[in-house]
């Protein structure tokens, strides 16, 4: 099968596989049985149900248990006389340094978070070691191979970050059912049983600011000995009646907008009884499904169903998990919690107009769920290791982005694309210096550092420098002296620091661990617009994906939205064709963004030089440009 | 709403949640109740069959009686190679062990003989047949006899070689549903 150079160079080689998921395990099987001797794996998951649909390696006994050492048990069982070795970590500790990622020959990741892939991408370009990234979503699948100085790197096409909105939307304004269920699970899940400390938003209005701040603390605390369905049907009229004419009161709001309506209890379930009928499920978990005999998942209810539903959690969570009152964040696994924010979203969609959803869906959504088979995977597992022997072979010429597609273009399902140059203005792997507009009378390093240094450029343990002062650091082996420093700079304004920040001044950013460091020159501005510039800072020079891009996403709910993929078309370019070979064309592949979090590639048009994988005899027709489909 | 009996298990919904939101709870019901002939062992077979199992289809019956090979072993992860155990069963009652265990929901079994000699009896049980490692004469033969059954069967045969592969699909006359996303205009002439 492979030639013998092949077979050597396998043999001989040293990988490391970050992720041991859904792609993880096909990709530990197929990398062992094509004959690769030394593999190791990093993961920090452990074993989940709903896991077991696509990871093979598992199984239900291993719930649970770490992924990367069952995975390496179970591939041993296969080759037993191969190495695996299995890491239960985050590959953002620091045991995983730039040393130990130069000991490798590739890095392949089957990872499903943005902030993973950007970190192990700095930690490739610092080490000098090609990287295989991959992703999937459903029947969509991609993967990319990134090579130091002969390719992009995983950052030169800046990728989509998780959907955020307005605070204003989720609070007055929803028009979607995502808006409600941010609302139910951020808002009102986290007030009535989070951390009593945290900031809430719940009960902002668009105007009226600082009225009867302590009235509102009051109201969503259970009074002394309130009898506890009392205390249900109280919270419901206060979100879903009071507070919506409240909001109503202001006009301006609804100008141009339908109105909400306000909903109370008396009207939708006018029985003042609740039932109390011994409602542990199997397993031990309470639920209010079980308790009021609502037994399919993917039922849309009515409102008055929404309603009980909305009671009955609530009172099960105050009965029978009074411990966890207080201490609660919204688990997806949780099923008493997706119950509750379920019926509460539905009931906010019902008072707004907005469509309701099943259990099922308002899971997806407010957990993030990505939906996956176990096909795409296998394929993908497939690609990555014919990437990786290029890689090791240093077969450049061939190195290839593939996209796995759910409906064919041009009737193919797989389709192979160069990889772009490395993006001369990419921050990342090219140096280029960035320009944060900001006002630095009332930002305060705090707000810089959280949401530019950490957010937006992805460092875990920056270091702050205004020349050759340290502005913030972090580390273990710090001086207390100097650590008490740091944390009394987070607090100034930019302008007040020791070393002061004002428009013109060069910052110089970076992280030892990632061995990755950039310049961001500062420019002051009075104001931002507080919806478009919540963060009252811009950062440029670092591409955003444009606006339509954007446009057909799902809020990384894992919906299925193969709509958003265009994938038939042989329209205009709207990349940027920056191919390894000279080769001009007409339309050039845009592949930004691995599947992820729900988000799906935006596979404009495809370039069609890329025939020669193709090894049909049908060369010809697949070349054709107007080939109708 | 739906009889009961029609709906998922609480264990199918919580095991199959991710590919449900892939292609929905009817499918996966359908899935469930549909059974699959598969011939030939070899390692794309060895593939398709840890997919299908682990979709959560019906059944799944074997059929290869030749014995463990190392080719056999080289490229189909369903064989465990320290095979002491193994000593004496055929590839497909080696396979039809592992493959339990990606999923006990579904019914895996082997059948033995030459599959091309049996009647329109027992292929009417399935609703798709895969062949492989079977002559042209055989899959032809096969064909025929799935395509004389008033049930249609989903017939596919597949081969694979070196890096070159090979899907043929029969399924002979079905109805698909499509969704169209642009709008349709009409024409309203006297």
């Amino acid at each position: 099968m492979a030639t013998d150079e092949q077979l050597s160079a396998i043999k001989n080689s040293k990988v490391l596989m970050v992720g041991a998921g859904g792609i993880g395990c096909e990709l530990l099987k197929t990398l062992a049985l094509s004959g690769f001797q030394d593999i190791h794996i990093i993961d920090m998951d452990t074993i989940e149900v709903s896991n077991l649909n696509r990871q093979f390696l598992f199984r239900q006994s291993h719930v649970g248990q770490s992924k990367a050492k069952v995975a390496r048990d179970a591939v041993l069982r296969l080759r037993p006389y191969i190495n695996i070795t299995a890491y239960h970590a985050n590959v953002k500790d620091s045991q995983f340094n730039v040393d130990f990622f130069k000991e490798f020959d590739v890095v392949m990741n089957g990872l499903d978070n943005l902030d993973a892939r950007r970190h192990v991408n700095r930690l490739c370009l610092a080490a000098g070691v090609p990287l295989v990234e991959s992703g999937t979503t459903g029947f969509l699948g991609q993967v990319a191979i990134h090579v130091k100085g002969k390719t992009e790197c995983y950052e030169c096409q800046p990728k989509p970050s998780p959907k955020t909105y307005p605070v204003c939307t989720i609070t007055s304004t929803p028009s979607k059912f995502v808006h409600c269920i941010v609302w139910a699970k951020d808002l009102l899940f986290a007030k009535l049983f989070g951390d009593k400390n945290q900031d809430n938003d719940l009960n902002v209005r668009s105007s009226d600011v600082g009225t009867s701040l302590e009235d509102s603390q009051d109201v969503f605390e259970r009074r002394k000995d309130e009898d506890i369905g009392q205390y249900g049907r109280r919270i419901y009229d206060h979100v879903f009646g009071y507070n919506i004419e409240v909001a109503l009161s202001n006009e301006e709001t609804w100008k141009n907008r339908n109105k909400p309506r306000p909903i109370y209890s008396k009207d939708v379930l006018p029985e003042n009884s609740s039932q109390w009928n011994g409602n542990v499920r199997k397993d031990g978990d309470v639920s209010a499904m079980a308790s009021l005999g609502l037994k399919n998942p993917q039922d849309v209810w009515s409102l008055a169903e929404n309603s009980r539903v909305f009671l009955e959690a609530l009172k099960l969570f105050f009965v029978n998990r009074p411990k966890d009152i207080g201490n609660l964040t919204f688990d997806k696994d949780d099923q008493l919690a997706v119950e509750f924010v379920t019926a509460a979203a539905n009931i906010r969609a019902s008072s707004f107009g907005i469509t309701s959803n099943s259990l099922f869906e308002a899971k997806g959504v407010a957990g993030n769920i990505v939906h996956a088979v176990a096909t795409t995977n296998a394929i993908v597992a497939g690609l990555i290791v014919i990437e990786a022997i290029k890689v090791l072979q240093k077969d450049s010429n061939n190195y290839r982005m593939t996209y796995c597609l759910e409906h064919p273009a041009r009737k193919m399902l797989l389709l192979p694309a160069e990889p772009f140059e490395p993006n001369k203005s990419c921050y990342v792997c090219s140096e280029t210096p960035l320009s944060l507009e900001v006002n630095t009378c009332r930002s305060k390093l705090r707000d810089f550092v959280e949401k530019i240094v950490k957010v937006k450029l992805g460092m875990n343990f920056p270091l702050i420098m205004h020349g050759s002062q340290i502005l913030y650091e972090v580390g273990d082996d710090l001086d207390a002296d100097m650590v008490a420093i740091y944390s009394a700079n987070l607090e100034k304004v930019l302008c007040e620091l020791p070393s002061p920040v004002t428009s013109g001044t060069m910052l110089s950013i970076e992280d030892l661990q990632q061995e990755f460091s950039c310049t961001i020159n500062i420019k002051h501005r009075e104001e931002f617009d507080e919806e478009k510039e919540p963060d009252g800072m811009v950062l440029s020079g670092w591409t955003q994906p444009s606006a339509e891009k954007n446009k057909n996403e799902p809020a990384g709910n894992g919906e299925n939205t193969s709509n958003a993929l265009p994938a038939e078309e042989t329209e205009n370019a709207t990349g940027k064709k920056r191919k390894l070979s000279d080769v001009s064309k007409a339309t050039t592949s845009d592949g930004s963004g691995l599947a992820e979090s729900g988000n799906h590639n935006q596979l404009e048009s495809l370039d069609e030089d890329d025939d020669d994988l193709i090894m049909s005899d049908n060369l010809e027709s697949l070349t054709k440009k107007k080939r109708p489909l | 709403m739906g009889g009961d009996e029609e709906q998922l298990t609480e264990q199918e919904t919580a095991l199959y949640d991710r590919q449900i939101r892939v292609w929905g709870a009817d499918a996966q019901r359908r899935l469930s109740k549909s059974h699959f002939l598969v011939h030939g062992m070899k390692g794309i077979v060895a593939e398709f069959c840890k997919n299908i199992v682990l979709a959560g289809v019906g059944s799944v019956t074997l059929v290869d009686d030749r014995m463990v090979t190392e080719e056999a072993l080289s490229a189909n992860f369903l064989i465990p190679p320290e095979e002491n155990a193994g000593r004496g069963k055929t590839l497909a009652e080696l396979c039809c062990d592992s493959l339990k265990e990606f999923n006990p929901m579904v019914l895996v079994s082997v059948e033995k003989g030459d599959v091309s000699t049996f009647g329109g009896e027992f292929f009417e049980k399935f609703d798709a047949i895969i062949l492989s490692s079977c002559s042209l004469v055989k899959k032809k033969l096969i064909n025929q006899k799935c395509r004389k059954l008033s049930k249609r069967i989903a017939f596919y045969t597949v081969d694979c070689r070196d890096s070159t592969g090979e899907i043929f699909v029969d399924l002979q006359n079905y109805k698909y549903s499509k969704v169209t996303l642009l709008p349709v205009k009409v024409n309203c002439s006297q």
